[in-house]
């Protein structure tokens, strides 16, 4: 479809350039990687050491171990929390974003933007609330709490952003498509879903991601060290003396590497999405 | 039109807007006004509500010696983030857009920050700033960059500055992607017919290109603003252990009062106040670029 080169500029200049960023986007975690085979001894050394003098792979064998807290579980805990919640937003968001986005009833703006309003209300500015409340309910330290908290921080950004496209679908054509004698929901399948997937796969990526990094709500609410996610598992390595960083490295890389296998999935799906997003 | 017809349009939407309500209503405004009520009271450290405290909270946060400082590190922190953030993220995803071998392969290394909980990023820059140990100090000497390790995390004004970068660092992937979906979502046939009409890329990228950008601009900018606003764990792992508030935002200020003073009735008050500055910050927002206009 594109005609790259078109304008003169070679296409491996854009490799390139996109190879320099790839690097500048993945140095954090290279470190990582790196570090994560180190020795204790080597890791705190000075000067530091770019590459480890000697490979530690049973790193990841005794990290799971550890005194600082039971990693198995919070890596469980981390991906219920994070799928229950991604699945409760999504189901909750699209209806009311292609509602208001297609309809206009009294309120409808008043909706949206306690929508916008909530998103300000983020669970680091409210955890204290929420302990209290969690607490009064008798959920305090569950995986409900904070698929609840999850979803609902995450609801405007998935409702925002499905808007956003939802709208951006012309009215003319689901109109044809009526015309043409689809119903409702044929059109909103055949027609509305197919141009606002891209907005669909932002916003279940957006909040898978964000329930999986979350951090402060859970500080606050999961008190039990095997109901906790990796996130703040992880703060208890950092010690003020001697940190075992090699662990640290190791664990975030475990947390990291599940949530990119993911989204490569989801990435293809964006891709393809896009392109039978053409309006012929 | 008749008022039945309306009323009954409201019950209509029930059904579509009623469970995103129920969340809203549940999780988010109940211990939203349970915050504000306390921002009223007198709390001991101990959590024993000893009554009503009238403004006297908000009084507290106004005699506080530290509190322009803090508010004029949020302003940096907040305009700086964001705006850095999309104008890296606006050049990141017309490259992206673009077809080139290794496109995929540079668009997954791009998400990699995104997929990434912020505290594990934080902590490995934290790490390799280190004077002593960190290879990224290290790195910057060797290149000869610097002369000799140099302090980064140690005081406040280069730790907050290593935290915006850090902060630009992490949004940029949310933010490429959203414009890029932005980009995808332009018609071929708009852009081609640009190309038609003899217009070069520049004049194409302004007059049609960005304007179709507009919807992911406005939500891209809207939750990078919240967001950066309310982020806590790159200032908290970069500069916590710094002492003093020079290095601090309202948010991180909040968590100050919460763990180390110990007076969460004050940080219920400024919480409502940092509430009132994201409030204004998206109003001022919305009315200068009126990003939802339709046209």
């Amino acid at each position: 479809m594109s005609r790259p080169g078109r304008n003169g500029r070679p296409r491996w200049l854009l490799s390139l350039a996109g190879g320099v960023i790839a690097f500048v986007f993945l140095a954090p975690y290279l470190i990582m990687a790196v570090g994560s085979f180190k020795t204790r001894s080597e890791i705190l050394r000075v000067p530091p050491t770019y590459f480890p003098t000697e490979w530690h792979p049973e790193n990841y064998i005794n990290m799971w171990s550890t005194p600082e807290t039971p990693l198995p579980y919070n890596l469980t805990s981390t991906i219920i929390i994070s799928v229950s919640a991604t699945i409760l937003a999504l189901l909750v968001a699209m209806p009311a974003a292609y509602y208001t986005a297609r309809q206009n009833f009294p309120g409808r703006l008043i909706f949206l933007l306690l929508v916008l309003v909530t998103q300000m209300l983020q669970p680091t500015v409210l955890a204290a609330g929420l302990f209290r409340q969690f607490l009064t309910l008798g959920i305090n330290d569950t995986w409900l709490a904070m698929i609840l908290v999850n979803a609902a921080f995450n609801l405007s950004f998935a409702v925002w952003i499905m808007h956003s496209f939802f709208s951006g679908v012309p009215k003319e054509i689901e109109e044809a498509a009526a015309l043409d004698g689809a119903s409702r929901l044929q059109t909103l399948r055949r027609v509305t879903l197919p141009l606002v997937w891209p907005g669909i796969v932002t916003a279940v990526i957006f909040t898978f991601v964000a329930a999986w990094n979350e951090f402060a709500a859970s500080l606050v609410i999961l008190t039990t060290a095997e109901n906790q996610p990796l996130s703040v598992a992880l703060t208890k390595f950092v010690g003020q003396y001697q940190t075992s960083w090699q662990y640290v490295f190791g664990v975030s890389l475990v947390g990291i590497i599940p949530v990119v296998a993911l989204f490569a999935l989801i990435e293809r799906r964006l891709v393809a999405g896009l392109t039978a997003g053409g309006v012929k | 039109m008749p008022a039945g017809k309306r009323s009954r349009s409201v019950v209509a939407a029930l059904p579509w807007i009623g469970p995103a309500l129920l969340l809203i209503f549940t999780i988010v405004l109940f211990p939203a006004g349970y915050m504000v009520w306390t921002s009223l009271r007198d709390v001991s450290e101990f959590g024993v509500d000893r009554g009503p405290a009238g403004l006297e909270n908000y009084a507290k946060l106004l005699e506080f010696s530290a509190l322009p400082r803090v508010l004029l590190n949020t302003a940096v922190w907040v305009v700086g983030v964001v705006t850095l953030t999309i104008l890296i993220s606006l050049a990141l995803a017309q490259l992206l857009d673009k077809a080139f071998p290794g496109r995929r392969l540079v668009r997954l290394a791009v998400i990699v920050p995104w997929a990434s909980s912020v505290v594990m990023t934080s902590i490995v820059f934290y790490y390799g700033l280190d004077p002593f140990y960190g290879v990224i100090n290290r790195l910057l000497v060797d290149v000869g960059i610097l002369a000799e390790p140099y302090g980064f995390t140690k005081n406040a004004v280069p730790a907050f500055a290593v935290s915006m970068a850090i902060a630009v660092f992490v949004s940029l992937p949310f933010t490429t992607y959203t414009l890029l979906a932005g980009l995808q979502s332009i018609s071929h046939d708009v852009l081609e017919a640009a190309q038609v009409d003899g217009a070069g890329p520049a004049r194409t990228y302004f007059e049609v290109i960005l304007p179709n950008l507009r919807p992911a601009l406005a939500v891209a900018a809207i939750i990078n603003i919240i967001n950066v606003f309310n982020s806590l764990p790159i200032l908290r792992t970069i500069t916590g252990s710094i002492p003093g508030y020079d290095a601090d935002t309202t948010t991180t200020l909040i968590f100050k009062y919460i763990q180390a003073e110990r007076q969460v009735d004050t940080a219920s008050a400024l919480s409502i106040v940092n509430f009132a500055l994201v409030l204004v910050i998206i109003l001022v927002y919305l009315r200068v670029v009126r990003p939802m206009r339709e046209d």
